[in-house]
């Protein structure tokens, strides 16, 4: 039942679709002052429809309907309703679905939202991004149907995948996609503005809402996914560089590049085509995520199911989206109004241009690295690896630079600003910064070339972004997002340079000294729960003046086979104590692996406090101040 | 002017990176060393499985002529599948020697007990070191080396089959 | 001229992360710089499979027996390909794969400076 509700839902939805496109293509072309009703009524028929799609494949999941092909493969009776649900955006089909109830939802509130816009910029608007809905409808209907129906009906389903089931991994997709379909919006805004030539400060404004939301949603989902990975994964750390990781990061360096020069087209009316490219550039980012993530060209730990037809579906209308777009911007170039500016080196329009030029930088490593194997492989045959290092040693470096610039930029006056008297201020917060870099970089062994000067800038940065808080003119919102980068690259460099590990294989009874730290195995218990067997040892963690009590798990479920592994983890507000062991082959040894993690926590605090700026900027009605 | 050349530079490039992306989707993602053929170390000493003995490896290896290399354990299901293979090399004459990966003597023996040994000598390898001088990922791997040059001439992942045995065949045959 | 660039890269990275530490770290170093070949997206040093489990051994003896880094890496190489090393060398290969994301940074700063008026 549910099966049929969902699939015909979708082929109205379809329906819909093409008459949008059709109706809004001659209604842009035609002189019409208002918005004809049918929109908001043919979109909220079409929204009401995915909707009806989604919550019936729920629906499914959440009864267990295996008579339906994802929820068989994807599901099982004896998951708690949790993740049964979660389950249903926990694969390829049920992911795009999502995908494209956020598309069609954001549509709505888009037409909701923008009643005071020109008419044919949102008939324009409302074209492009139905295009889009139509490609997503025709890729699930076509290649991915989440309705195929099963004949016998199974008893059980197949998915049980413990290591899937995690609160953070839950949310993390809804929340990711949340943010890369927001970025669907800008683009056919965008493109929208550029036919209809109403770039401007007033465009600026309103699509600024657009670029805040998409942001603050990939930030918190790139956040959780980052999470899930540093408790779930049990290796302690929380970004890998892998593959399905950086292509979430892309989409975001872009982003904040845009979303740094939409305020300059907003304030300053200039930067109106970069604007544009910017826009085009993050879309086709997170669409060419979705494609590197489902087409399963790529080599990591969390892609989905392989099928060509799939790839070739996605990497075909991913082109002739750039490429429309491409064709559209140059041949309405010259309908951009040009109020470009001059531009004078001590200016904030130059901070944001190097802001952006660092942010292009960043993507341009993640990019190429992440896709250089692939073209590599193409063209001569030859399989490389590209890891942490080679992002470590290209990016790294240029933190240098960024930070700098990043100090000084913010407080930069509109249009040109003069260079100051000398400021005291900053030679002593300069000092201080100084003086702690040197105290805590006594404390490690590692050399002083490259960390001193990052550490000493991470933390002039902390410094200065707080003294920002009492001195600067900015934002509040500008203030706390600042202020959460600088806390944050202070904390992973000083997490990185702090962090230290062992590893040791040890049985019931014994001891390990290490760091001036004793650490005891004091027993295993075995217990049968649920659906799996579970071995939760028991350690003891003695330091000079304290001593604390770790319970890591190992987990061994039976349909399918899976050991897990489920680290414990003692947070502090200054350190984590992580541990996680594993079973050995070997009678009565388990691999222990012990990990101390300074700093961990505000890694995850900073980043909420980059969106909560973020955030604090959408609810704002009124700003004037930037 | 050059708006057109910029607007046909990234046309072009566009259609180039289409061309090798959908190239791409056809690239097996399956990861495989088989093509490359590395120099064993033959200095490289091991235990025998049979008499606990200490031995040199290149005295295992006929100088004059390939021998075919298994590594396996009686652990391994895939190894007691393609093991009447193996069986079927040694009536052909062919020296095969074992490497015995990360097992129980004693179970190693009753394998080789049961199924019969093909190997004309199995040396031990209780760390998986040795394996990694082959430059194996995993358990059955076999490989026919040269006794002259040192070199892996072919390189099997995975259990063999029959059809392989005919291949083995004919590559002995052409580097004796 | 690819000599002078390869210079300059050297020169450029010798000088980033020289750590001189016990052999344990120096193990852990070197694994977490290896792929593991049988597991999904794990390090060498990450993962507790038995393949990982005999590669940290290797590495441990090579270093033992005073073998450099570059010539573990390199053993490693010929035996399981690139494809082991999670940082490529640079070569014609990989050239651009190093070369391009800094390209594109003095790129963006020539358009920066054609932007921005100095006066």
């Amino acid at each position: 039942m549910s099966n049929y509700l969902g699939n015909y839902s979708l082929y109205i939805a379809l329906i819909a679709s093409v008459y949008l496109i059709f109706k809004s293509y001659l209604d842009a072309n035609s002189e019409n002052k208002y918005l004809d009703k049918n929109f908001i009524l043919i979109t909220s028929i079409q929204t009401i429809m995915i909707t009806v799609s989604f919550f019936s494949l729920v629906a499914a999941f959440v009864i267990s309907d295996f008579s339906n092909e994802t929820v068989f493969n994807n599901s099982h009776t004896l998951k708690p309703l949790f993740y049964k649900v979660s389950g249903t955006w926990g694969n390829h089909e049920g992911s795009l679905l999502l995908w494209l109830l956020v598309l069609s939802i954001f549509l709505f509130i888009f037409l909701l939202n923008s009643r005071s816009q020109d008419t044919k910029y949102k008939l324009l608007t409302i074209l492009f991004q139905q295009i889009i809905i139509s490609g997503f409808l025709v890729f699930i209907l076509l290649t991915s149907n989440p309705f195929k129906t099963l004949y016998p009906i199974p008893t059980e389903g197949l998915g049980l995948n413990p290591i899937l089931q995690d609160p953070a991994l839950a949310i993390h997709p809804p929340i990711l996609y949340l943010g890369y379909v927001g970025t669907s919006i800008i683009f056919s805004a965008s493109l929208a503005s550029m036919i209809s030539g109403n770039i401007g400060d007033k465009w600026a404004r309103h699509i600024k809402k657009w670029v805040l939301v998409s942001w603050v949603f990939l930030t918190i989902g790139i956040l959780l996914g980052s999470i899930w990975a540093y408790y779930e994964l049990g290796w302690g750390g929380f970004w890998f560089w892998d593959p399905v990781e950086n292509v979430s990061l892309m989409p975001w360096f872009c982003l904040t590049a845009l979303l740094h020069t939409v305020i300059v087209l907003q304030k300053r009316n200039s930067f109106k085509e970069w604007t544009i490219i910017l826009s085009i550039t993050t879309f086709s980012l997170s669409m060419s995520g979705t494609f590197l993530v489902r087409s399963g060209i790529l080599n990591s730990i969390h892609t989905f199911a392989n099928d060509p037809s799939r790839g070739l579906y996605i990497l075909s209308f991913l082109f002739i989206l750039i490429l429309m777009s491409i064709l559209i911007f140059f041949f309405n170039q010259n309908k951009i109004s040009n109020t470009a500016k001059e531009n004078f080196i001590l200016s904030k329009e130059t901070a944001i241009l190097v802001n952006n030029w660092f942010m292009m930088f960043f993507l341009s490593v993640v990019l190429v690295g992440t896709i250089y194997p692939i073209f590599l492989e193409v063209l001569n045959g030859s399989k490389i690896s590209v890891g942490p290092p080679f992002y470590h040693k290209l990016l790294i470096p240029f933190l240098i630079p960024f930070l700098i610039s990043m100090s000084f930029g913010p407080s930069l006056k509109w249009i040109k600003d003069k260079l100051k008297k000398f400021n005291y201020n900053i030679l002593i917060i300069f000092f201080v910064s100084l003086l702690i870099s040197y105290v805590i970089l006594t404390k490690t062994e590692n050399s002083f070339l490259l960390s001193l000067p990052l550490i000493v800038l991470s933390i002039y940065l902390l410094l200065v972004t707080i003294k920002d808080f009492f001195v600067s003119k900015s934002s509040i919102s500008q203030k706390i997002s600042h202020f959460g980068f600088s806390l944050l690259i202070t904390s992973i460099l000083l997490n990185g340079l702090f962090s230290n590990e062992f590893n040791s294989n040890m049985k019931v009874g014994d001891e390990r000294i290490f760091n001036e730290k004793v650490l005891k195995l004091k027993e295993v218990n075995v217990t049968d729960v649920d659906n799996y067997k579970s071995l939760k040892a028991s350690f003891e963690v003695t330091n000079k003046n304290s001593a604390f009590a770790l319970y890591p798990e190992v987990r061994i479920y039976q349909q399918p086979l899976t050991i897990t592994s489920e680290a414990d983890i003692k947070t502090t507000l200054f350190s984590d104590n992580f541990l996680v062991f594993n079973i050995l082959k070997d009678d009565g040894y388990y691999n222990v692996r012990y990990q101390y993690k300074p700093l961990m926590i505000w890694i995850w605090i900073s980043t909420i406090f980059i969106s909560l700026g973020g955030l604090l900027s959408v609810i704002r009605k009124n700003e004037q101040k930037y | 002017m050059s708006k057109n050349i910029k607007f046909l530079g990234l046309l072009l490039t566009l259609i180039i990176i289409f061309i090798i992306l959908l190239k791409g989707l056809n690239v097996s993602k399956d990861y495989s060393n088989e093509k490359l053929k590395s120099k064993i170390d033959f200095s490289l000493n091991a235990k025998k499985l049979f008499s606990d003995e200490i031995i040199n490896i290149s005295d295992l290896f006929d100088k004059n002529s390939p021998s075919v290399v298994n590594i396996w354990a009686s652990w391994c299901a895939p190894c007691r599948e393609e093991h009447q293979f193996l069986m079927k090399l040694k009536d052909m004459n062919i020296n095969i020697i074992g490497i015995n990966y990360k097992d129980s003597p004693k179970n190693a023996k009753n394998f080789l007990s049961l199924l019969g040994n093909p190997y004309s000598e199995v040396i031990t390898d209780n760390d998986g070191t040795k394996s990694i001088e082959f430059g194996a990922i995993g358990v059955p791997e076999t490989f026919i080396i040269s006794g002259k040059t040192n070199e892996i001439i072919k390189k099997y992942i995975g259990p063999l089959t029959s059809e392989n045995l005919v291949e083995i065949k004919d590559l002995l045959k052409k580097n004796a | 001229m690819p000599k002078i660039i390869k210079l300059v890269f050297l020169l450029y990275f010798c000088f980033n992360f020289s750590y001189a530490k016990g052999i344990n770290t120096k193990v852990e170093q070197i694994t977490k710089n290896l792929r593991c070949l049988i597991c999904q997206g794990q390090s060498v040093y990450d993962s507790q499979s038995d393949f990982a489990i005999s590669m940290k051994l290797v590495v441990k003896n090579m270093i033992d027996e005073g073998k450099k880094e570059k010539e573990i890496y390199d053993y490693l190489k010929s035996k399981y390909g690139e494809w082991i090393v999670y940082e490529p060398e640079l070569n014609q290969n990989t050239f651009l794969l190093w070369l391009l994301p800094l390209i594109l940074f003095i790129f963006g700063g020539l358009l920066i400076i054609r932007k921005v008026s100095i006066k």
